[in-house]
């Protein structure tokens, strides 16, 4: 962030010739983190943005002035992402093993859900329901500019959003099932050979 | 679980939502903190000094 403002107050001219488009350096952080939901690795994400960006400055003259720059930046963005993908025929990008080692340094508390647990299973999702998922639930876009950003219908974006909320707790709940399981099964065979030789003991 | 997932819709929201709906927000916050690789920034002034040089923007 501070690189970022020192980037933007070097190049910035003041007055009325100042570039709109220094702007742009300002929601680098945002377009990373929307470019790892869709791509779900790192290094990928940062390419996309690198042709974001040169797609964004070339074709300035398509943003509406008044309107928000970073819902446009991520259309650019997303609309990039798909295309390639067209033409990869597939996602290609490995789900990045370096970002959720990062996040599961982050200790989770009082029993919370840790992030890196959380990650695992957003990364499973269909990259629809990410992009949703990131743009409303985390971006804070409203669903109508959600919508906007992904060209299709409010309704669309909502049941999206539904749906992946819905799988979210579904393999939530099996990998605490499963951890859950594996626990009663540890305590079972503990309490089993404990109770073993004195079994009516008590 | 399903029957559970559909039931829930009406309740308020369950620990799991809620703690779903953090998650979100905190890997996005993570992500969004980390120090912006050079060759983005790079990119950018490059980008800009082209079009001072061009006489273009």
């Amino acid at each position: 962030m501070a690189q970022a403002e020192s980037l933007q107050t070097n190049t910035k001219k003041p007055g009325p010739q100042a570039d709109p488009r220094d702007a742009i350096v300002t929601h680098l952080g945002p377009m990373r983190a929307f470019a790892l939901s869709l791509t779900r690795n790192s290094a990928a994400a940062d390419d996309l943005v690198q042709d974001t960006l040169v797609k964004a400055w070339k074709n300035f003259g398509s943003f509406q002035p008044g309107t928000k720059l970073q819902a446009w930046l991520f259309t650019i963005l997303r609309n990039t992402f798909y295309s390639d993908r067209r033409k990869a025929k597939r996602e290609v990008a490995d789900v990045d093993g370096a970002f959720a080692a990062m996040l599961s340094e982050k200790p989770a508390h009082d029993g919370r859900l840790a992030l890196s647990d959380f990650f695992v299973a957003f990364v499973q999702l269909p990259v629809e329901q990410r992009e949703a998922l990131t743009l409303v639930g985390a971006s804070g876009y409203a669903y109508e500019e959600a919508a906007q950003t992904c060209g299709v219908a409010v309704g669309t974006i909502k049941s999206r959003v539904n749906r992946g909320r819905l799988r979210l707790i579904e393999l939530l709940q099996i990998s605490a099932g499963d951890a859950m399981e594996m626990t009663d099964k540890v305590t079972m065979s503990v309490v089993n050979a404990g109770n073993a030789p004195q079994r009516f003991a008590g | 679980m399903y029957e559970w997932s559909t039931m829930e819709k009406k309740e308020p929201k369950s620990i799991l939502e809620e703690q779903i709906e953090e998650n979100l927000r905190k890997v996005y916050k993570e992500k969004e903190a980390e120090v912006i690789p050079d060759r983005l920034l790079a990119l950018l002034r490059q980008l800009k000094e082209q079009d001072d040089t061009n006489g273009t923007s």
